[in-house]
């Protein structure tokens, strides 16, 4: 409780941010008696778009009091992602660290201890032109192999490594499976943004980005983001989302392993509390052991590369009526900033062309620049009522008890800003390493 | 009226002949083209789509048969996967026929060979490769 009164005092003071005044008095559950009715099936489980009617039918007090947990859920390309693998030792033994390894011809990392190696899901073939003839197609990458690796298929490992007298092997090609190996676990440094970017171009050419193809002269926009569903816009001051939460990761189970990469709280916020671009990253990590690849998805970017599209969900205790808020939010309350990616993006102009709510965006059309423009989805908003109801019933059938976070990420008052890279010149380096007459 | 969107393949003896002149003439058919190619390896290929009376195609397609011409329906040509497909949408605003479309209200996306222009710009812009083209 006395945590929770320091987060609500913390919160008063974030720009933008208007709580309300009932919320210091509202009633409130503690994750024990929630935990207690899972267990004894007495919770009541809301999807995040089933709670937005709840709270205009209720109010956020009667809402709180009714619900217990609101489910929610993406689905979408999270760049940041990938496995690692303790493959088990050979006879005789060889050592992949500093060696080269690679998984149907992707490229893994090495740089750890023997037989433990690390893919990404944008990793590609040696022999993928890539964009050498623009634009490419990244037909197989990182993500497919993660795909394939979960639904069970052998995989063609391949090691090359110097050899030692401990690890006396130079050479091993053999076929390996997600059941063979020791552990295999998706770790994702950064994943579920909490917002994302509207992308369009105001070139005259086509560009073939991560937002996908753009057609010139404002022909399209695309946006990713699961809007009402989204995890961290149901809850987007980090109240129970933080390290240590349980979460739902390509099927299996998961857990929030620190803040994302990138991860930038002190974006302008709405008086909802919602940023107004892209904000809140979380770093993941499961068991891919007991994921699927319905939920994992290796995915191909036209002209830009290969990816992972992975489905996490997220389980919010209703512990009082401020939750109760946060997870009404609605796609209408959401905000997000379209952005030129013909140029703006790429030369890192902070300029945006307006702004958009998720309704809108959903709708098919969007103005810009007084002109109409269709838009399209890259994050699954179906899959992502898919995996806020999967999560819902394992809630409901006692299979899954919720958490709170170990500690919190840093949230707005902790003044984290996502910082651009300042070049400095390597030769001024080398210059004063001269001076001084030797290495530092 | 009948109209369809359909697929001829026609081998490479048959190349020199005015196939489509001779449907328009005798069986009294329009036609547009959509797609057309020649290639030495496997003869012809055109995506075409025909509308006239109902009989007159059917005669038209058989009379096509009969000079060793293959004929499908584009819609068997073209294939959705609707489970690899994951509901993203990002195809909706790229389809230049609008043949994929996402519906407002449940956001799923649907394909409607009907039309299809049999362009494959999907192939390359489905990030999950739910779409195939067996020509």
């Amino acid at each position: 409780m006395l945590e929770f009164l320091i987060v609500l005092l913390h919160l008063h003071g974030i720009p933008g941010y208007e709580p309300s005044e009932e919320d210091g008095r509202a009633m409130a559950k503690t994750i024990e008696e929630i935990n207690e009715k899972i267990k004894t099936g007495k919770a009541v489980v809301v999807n995040a778009e089933e709670m937005i009617g709840i709270v205009e039918e209720k109010g956020s007090r009667g809402a709180a009091e009714t619900v217990d947990v609101v489910t929610t859920g993406t689905f979408g390309p999270m760049c940041s992602s990938g496995m690692y693998v303790n493959l088990g030792h050979s006879k005789p033994r060889i050592k992949a660290g500093g060696g080269l390894c690679t998984l149907n011809d992707v490229p893994a990392y090495t740089g750890f201890a023997a037989v433990d190696v690390y893919l990404g899901c944008t990793a590609l073939p040696d022999d993928d032109p890539r964009n050498k003839i623009r634009p490419g197609r990244f037909r197989y990458g990182g993500g497919h192999v993660i795909e394939e690796f979960v639904a069970g298929k052998d995989i063609r490992l391949i090691l090359d490594a110097y050899g030692t007298d401990c690890y006396p092997r130079k050479k091993l090609e053999t076929l390996v499976n997600i059941f063979d190996v020791n552990e295999a676990v998706l770790f994702n440094p950064r994943n579920a943004y909490q917002n994302y970017n509207c992308a369009v171009n105001l070139s005259d050419k086509t560009i073939y980005t991560y937002m996908g193809v753009l057609k010139p002269n404002l022909g399209n926009a695309t946006y990713c983001s699961a809007g009402q569903l989204s995890p961290l816009l149901n809850d987007p001051f980090y109240r129970t989302i933080g390290l240590g939460t349980r979460i739902f990761l390509g099927g299996g189970v998961g857990y929030v392993a620190w803040q994302g990469t990138q991860h930038n709280p002190t974006v302008k916020r709405k008086p909802n509390g919602t940023p107004e671009a892209p904000a809140g990253t979380l770093a993941v990590i499961g068991d891919l052991k007991q994921m699927k690849p319905e939920f994992l998805r290796g995915a191909s970017f036209y002209g830009y590369g290969a990816t992972l599209v992975v489905g996490l969900g997220i389980p919010i205790p209703i512990l009082d009526e401020e939750m109760a808020r946060f997870t009404a939010v609605r796609d209408e309350e959401i905000c997000t900033q379209i952005v030129d990616y013909g140029q703006a993006y790429p030369d890192r102009i902070p300029e945006t062309l307006g702004e958009v709510n998720y309704r809108e965006l959903r709708q098919g059309r969007v103005q810009v620049r007084g002109r109409e423009v269709p838009t399209g989805s890259l994050s699954s908003y179906p899959m992502a009522v898919k995996i806020a109801n999967e999560l819902k019933r394992w809630i409901q059938e006692g299979r899954f008890l919720l958490s709170l976070p170990v500690t919190h990420i840093p949230g707005p008052e902790s003044g984290i800003t996502f910082k651009p890279l300042q070049e400095r010149p390597i030769e001024d380096h080398l210059e004063l390493i001269g001076q001084e007459g030797g290495r530092r | 009226m009948t109209s369809h969107r359909i697929v001829i393949k026609y081998p490479p003896r048959v190349v020199d002949k005015p196939i489509l002149c001779n449907l328009a003439r005798e069986f009294e058919l329009d036609f547009n083209i959509l797609r057309a190619q020649v290639s030495p390896e496997t003869g012809g290929l055109m995506v075409l789509e025909i509308s006239g009376e109902p009989e007159k195609y059917k005669a038209a397609m058989k009379r096509l048969n009969r000079e060793g011409i293959s004929t499908q329906m584009l819609s068997k040509d073209v294939l959705w996967d609707e489970n690899r497909c994951i509901q993203c949408g990002v195809c909706v605003t790229l389809c230049p026929s609008g043949a994929l479309s996402s519906d407002p209200a449940t956001r799923l996306v649907s394909y409607d060979p009907g039309k299809c222009a049999a362009c494959e710009y999907c192939l390359r812009i489905c990030p999950v490769q739910a779409l195939e083209v067996h020509f």
